[in-house]
This record gives C-alpha cells, sequence and structure tokens, in this order.
C-alpha cells in the first residue's frame, strides 16, 4: 500500500483516470444501449472497438497514405485528417455493430429463441471477428502514425494537459451531450426509450421494432468507433485482442453506472477510470482488475442496479 | 408456438426409452458404458479411424480436452441449466481445483485420491464466498461479477509466490495406480476410463437432484423466481447449492486435469475456457444432460479434428457457433417440451 502516491501525484492520476474513464465510457455505450432495449449483452462490442482500431490504422496508413514514421501534421490539415479518420473510424465501426445485430440477434429474436442462444451466437460473431483479424494480422501488434504532435498546454500540480489527453476528455463530453439531447428530445430517442421500456406496448404504438434496434445497435457502433479512434490516437498501436479488456472495463463500467442508463454508462466510465488509476498508484498495476470487481461487488451489493439506476425500473423476464 | 411442433429429438430419444422394459435397459446402459469405454480404441481400429486427430493423439484428446469438457459442461449446466443463473466464470472453479492439486502434491507430497476431497472442497468454499454477495443480485449482475472472479483468481495465480506466478507449477506427480490401473503419459486410456467413471457419477448426482427437492426448487427459480420465493422456496439457499454443487463438480475436473498434465499455469485458465464451457451447454441442449455431454464433447473435439486448417479453426469454430445458434436455438438436444419456459414476449 502507498498513500504518498494519491497526495503527490493527486491531479496527474485524475486527469489520466478522466481520459482513460471517458473512453470506457464510450465503449460501454454499446453495451449499455442495447441492454437498454434488447435486454441482453452484446458481446461483440469488444470486438466492435478492436475492429475500430484497425479501422482507423487502415484509413491513415492506406487511405490517406501516412506512413509509420510520417512527420506529424500541423493546422487546418491536421484538423481535417483526424476528423476524417475519426469519422471513418465511427461509420467502420457502425456498420459492423449493425452487421452483428442482423447475424446474431435479428433471426434468433424473430424466433423467440432463449437469451442465452442470442449470448453464444453473439460470442461465436466474436471469436469470428478476433481469430479473423488475428489471421489477417499475423498476431502482430501494429504501431499507428503519430499524426498529432503531442504537446502539452501546461502543467496543473503535475498534472500534464497534453493535447491527445485534452481531446480525450473533450471529444467524448461532446459526444454524451449530443447523445443525450437524442435521446431524451428527439423523435428517433423517444422511440428507443418506449421500446426499452415495453417492446409490446411499442409496437401497438406503431412503432417498427427492427428499425428502433438496428439504430441502437448503430449508436452503439458509432460511439465505440469513437473511442477506438481516441485510444489509437493516445496509445499510437493495437493488436488483435486489444477488445478484450477494453470490453471487459466497458462492461463493468455500464454495470457499475447502472446498465441501460446514458449518463449511468457516463459517469461509471469516468469512476472505473479514477478507480483503475489509483488503484494501480496505490497497490501496483497487477492488482487493478482485483479492485475494479471487489468495488464493483460492494457497490453492486448496497446498490443492485448500479450507482445511477437503471433507465427503467422494471424487473428482467 | 411453431417452436414447439418442431421435430424434437430428445423428445423422440424419450419415447424409445419409454417404451422399453427394464432388462432391455439394462442391456442397453450397459453396452453403451462398453462403447464408450472402447473409444480411446477407435482411433486405431479400421473403420472408426476416420476419427483420428491429426497433431494430439485421439487417446489425449479424449482426456482433454473431451472428457474434461464434458465434465465442466455437466457442472455448469446444474448452474445455468437446472437454475438458470448466468456463470461467465466457471473456470476459476477448475483453477481452484488445479491448483490445490499442483500446491498439496509438491509442497505436501500428497497423493490425487487425498488431494481430491480437497480439491472440491475449496472449490465448494469459493462458491460460497462468491455466491452469497452474488447471488442476490439479478441475472446480468451475476453474469459480470462471476466473469470478474475467473479473472480475480487468474491474476492472484499469477501474483502469488505460492502458485508459482505465471510460470506455473512444474512437476506434479500423476495419480498412483488403483487396481493395477498405471497413470502415466504412456496410458491416456486409463485416464479417460477414470474421466468416464467421474462423469457417470456426476450424471447420476445429477438426474437424483432434478427429481428431488432441489431439482424441483431449481426448476421453480429458472422459471419465475418470483413466483418461486412466494410458494415458500429458499431461493438463495437452492441458488447458492446449486451454484455449489456446480462448483465442485469444477472443482474435481481440476484437481484431476493438474496431475494428468503435471504442469499448469494462469494461461490455462482463461475466460476463454469459460466461455468454451458455456458454449457447450448451450450448444447441446441448455438443462438436458445428454444434450450437453453431446455438445461438449462436439465442441471439444471439432477444433482438433479441423487441426489441419490450423490457422482457421478457431474462425471456423465461431462460424459453427453463429450457424448452429441461428439453426437450432434450443439446442442440439433441447429440453423437454414442459421445461420449456414459455417466453412472455408477444412474436
Amino acid at each position: 500500500m502507498n498513500f504518498s502516491v494519491v497526495t503527490s501525484q493527486f491531479w496527474s492520476l485524475a486527469l489520466q483516470g478522466l481520459a482513460l474513464g471517458l473512453i470506457y465510457a464510450l465503449v460501454s455505450l454499446g453495451y449499455t444501449m442495447v441492454y437498454g432495449v434488447l435486454r441482453l449483452i452484446n458481446f461483440a462490442n469488444s470486438e466492435v472497438f478492436m475492429f475500430g482500431t484497425f479501422a482507423t490504422l487502415y484509413i491513415e496508413v492506406h487511405f490517406l497514405g501516412y506512413d509509420i514514421g510520417a512527420p506529424s501534421l500541423h493546422g487546418f490539415k491536421l484538423v481535417y485528417t483526424l476528423a476524417f479518420a475519426l469519422l471513418a473510424s465511427m461509420l467502420a465501426c457502425a456498420i459492423l455493430a449493425i452487421l452483428v445485430e442482423f447475424v446474431a440477434y435479428r433471426r434468433l429474436r424473430a424466433r423467440g429463441a432463449n437469451r442465452l442462444a442470442s449470448l453464444i451466437s453473439a460470442i461465436g460473431v466474436s471469436i469470428f471477428l478476433l481469430e479473423g483479424m488475428r489471421i489477417i494480422t499475423i498476431s502482430r501488434p501494429m504501431t499507428t502514425p503519430r499524426l498529432l504532435d503531442k504537446w502539452s498546454f501546461g502543467e496543473f500540480h503535475g498534472a500534464n494537459f497534453r493535447i491527445d489527453t485534452v481531446i480525450t476528455i473533450i471529444a467524448p463530453i461532446i459526444i454524451f451531450v449530443v447523445l443525450d439531447q437524442f435521446v431524451n428530445r428527439s423523435r428517433l430517442g423517444k422511440s428507443i426509450r418506449a421500446v426499452s421500456m415495453s417492446e409490446e406496448n411499442s409496437k401497438l404504438m406503431g412503432i417498427n421494432i427492427n428499425r428502433v434496434i438496428t439504430l441502437t445497435f448503430c449508436i452503439g457502433g458509432l460511439t465505440t468507433g469513437a473511442a477506438a479512434f481516441l485510444y489509437t490516437t493516445v496509445y499510437e498501436n493495437t493488436i488483435f485482442n486489444v477488445g478484450f479488456n477494453m470490453g471487459i472495463a466497458a462492461f463493468t463500467a455500464a454495470v457499475l453506472g447502472g446498465i441501460g442508463n446514458l449518463r449511468g454508462a457516463f459517469y461509471g466510465g469516468i469512476a472505473l477510470g479514477m478507480l483503475e488509476q489509483f488503484a494501480s498508484a496505490m497497490l501496483g498495476s497487477q492488482w487493478k482488475a482485483v479492485t475494479v470487481f471487489t468495488v464493483l461487488v460492494v457497490v453492486l451489493l448496497f446498490k443492485p442496479n448500479g450507482l445511477f439506476g437503471e433507465a427503467v425500473q422494471q424487473t428482467r423476464t | 408456438m411453431a417452436n414447439l411442433t418442431r421435430f424434437n429429438l430428445r423428445d423422440k430419444g424419450a419415447d424409445i426409452w419409454a417404451g422399453w422394459s427394464r432388462p432391455v435397459r439394462t442391456i442397453f446402459v450397459l453396452s453403451m458404458i462398453v462403447l464408450v469405454g472402447l473409444l480411446p480404441y477407435a482411433a486405431s481400429w479400421g473403420p472408426t479411424s476416420f476419427l483420428n486427430t491429426p497433431i494430439t493423439s485421439f487417446q489425449n484428446v479424449l482426456v482433454y480436452p473431451v472428457g474434461m469438457f464434458i465434465l465442466m459442461a455437466l457442472g455448469l449446466n446444474i448452474v445455468v441449466g437446472k437454475s438458470g443463473l448466468l456463470d461467465l466464470g466457471y473456470v476459476a472453479f477448475f483453477a481452484i481445483g488445479a491448483y490445490t492439486q499442483g500446491i498439496l502434491s509438491t509442497l505436501y507430497g500428497w497423493n490425487t485420491w487425498e488431494i481430491m476431497p480437497f480439491g472440491i472442497g475449496f472449490a465448494m468454499v469459493a462458491g460460497v464466498i462468491l455466491g452469497l454477495p452474488a447471488l442476490r443480485l439479478r441475472g446480468d449482475y451475476l453474469a459480470i461479477i462471476t466473469l470478474g472472479f475467473g479473472e480475480i483468481i487468474r491474476i492472484v495465480a499469477i501474483n502469488l509466490s505460492i502458485t508459482g506466478g505465471p510460470n506455473g507449477i512444474p512437476g506434479i506427480p500423476n495419480p498412483p495406480s488403483i487396481f493395477g490401473l498405471k497413470f502415466d503419459l504412456m496410458h491416456p486410456q486409463i485416464y479417460f476410463w477414470l474421466v468416464v467413471v467421474m462423469i457417470l457419477l456426476v450424471v447420476w448426482m445429477v438426474r437424483r437432484f432434478t427429481v428431488r427437492r432441489p431439482g424441483r426448487a431449481w426448476e421453480a427459480i429458472r422459471q419465475d423466481e418470483d413466483v418461486a420465493a412466494l410458494m415458500g422456496v429458499n431461493t438463495l439457499i437452492y441458488k447458492l447449492w446449486s451454484f455449489v454443487i456446480g462448483a465442485a463438480v469444477g472443482g474435481a475436473a481440476g484437481v484431476l486435469y493438474a496431475s494428468k498434465v503435471a504442469v499448469i499455469s494462469p494461461d490455462m485458465f482463461k475466460f476463454d475456457v469459460s466461455i468454451l464451457i458455456l458454449a457447450c451447454v448451450v450448444f447441446g441442449g441448455i438443462g438436458n444432460i445428454w444434450g450437453v455431454i453431446m455438445g461438449a464433447a462436439i465442441l471439444a473435439y471439432l477444433p482438433e479434428r479441423i487441426r489441419f486448417i490450423s490457422e482457421a479453426r478457431q474462425l471456423v469454430f465461431g462460424a459453427v457457433l453463429i450457424l448452429m445458434m441461428n439453426m437450432r436455438p434450443d439446442g442440439l438436444l433441447p429440453r423437454k417440451k414442459r421445461e420449456k419456459i414459455t417466453e412472455k414476449r408477444a412474436i
């Protein structure tokens, strides 16, 4: 136990935790949105994230033509290159997420199959994507070009406000505000909430259930794609099994905040990111996962619906 | 429901079984056991030699993964199939059994038969420790907590010195011989017979439970927990029991596995194994013993058989899972019609 680290590096750890937590939060949307309408764990979302990191890599290297050692970009060119890569990654992930829904969930849902059957078919998709990428990349980790020169805005009590950290904090907040407004204000968002309350009743109200479900997978894919882009920008490398730990962390974040709840995913992600950073600093990074799960169990014991509760207070049938 | 009128292999089999008299049943069961006992020799006998596996020898494949997976799938089936609790960290109990064997045999020189009750006991204690807080939560939260537990056991094994850290424990002795049957590297078929005996014991145990009070309680909990509680079933206790019994089977499998392979390391107890065993259960038919055995046998054997496409075999495995679940969502041999939960969704 090393408590002095917490006081001496508090701001640095908090900043890193916040940035990491917001990436978790974006990925956990892929779980929480789908859980909200289908009451199913979207197991393949971790591989959607993995696909997103490779999509970013592919776009930067093969589509835009920046090699690994390419000099960093500046000014307007930097902005539109990054924006293009971000949008492309989001789009690729959204398309993949919709495909996952088509392959793993749609037919089973139409037949009224049990929940575990969907879970296993989603796991099948997950294995398929993971192994496919492993074969394509021959199990090698890959480095992405450093397009963004990592200059710092300055320090605050040891916390280094580097440009990529700042982007990783600002971008998810913007995405969350937009998404929150979309779900709460727009007509489509209203139909998503309706389906998550009661599928049968929303069907009676004339809502096209299949379209709503596709839309939720699409939104989950978009945010996961954004997270994948941010991840590659910060860490500058990826490997075929990058999705596994990210998937577990993001799912934990979703549960911590209250699965099915949009704002819960946001706060759950931040809480988890902070927790991981402080736990690694205090106990050593090898005990990170143990701390996280212990905290999760304790939280769930006292707040069985997660920190912020579920969007809809109903027992699963 | 179109689903219920579809051809159901399991019901067909049950009808044939019901039509037989007692001596016919006995003869059938005995001949089946003999057939299974002869399985290790199937690869070297002409007509069935197509079963042979290319890389690992067929007899070894029969022990691990096939036999072990069947054993663990039967254990997990008590948790997932009988009482409907989603456990994503079943490998933890397997690991506890294996590490019990590893530590007690290398440090204290105990033999496998002496360690077996301890391995089972530790796994059960772990089941209680995990189950008491986790089983108060509902479905999907249980999934994430069990998943976390599986990871925690692995991380602890990596970071402790008594478990040998990431290198694991080498030099675990094989079980001492019983009835003149020697357990060593050269005779995998002996292990296979031992696994078959354990499988038969578990099958017998599960069948006894199913027709008695715990089985009825599990059935009620699986169909509707609230109603079960209203009818006076102590749901927490019975859920805990199914969890602990499942853990015991996993622990027993772990003890045997460690003494078979002689070297264990944390890498062997990854999340993938939990998922694979869950896949065995669902693939074969949740809740139905024969389905689970069949599913586990196929899913364990298939990747070994198709090793000639070595790079792509996991890819094919994933595709098989997707296809199978889409074609037969209730598994190869679904549970009895009357045991099926009628879906509350209006479709």
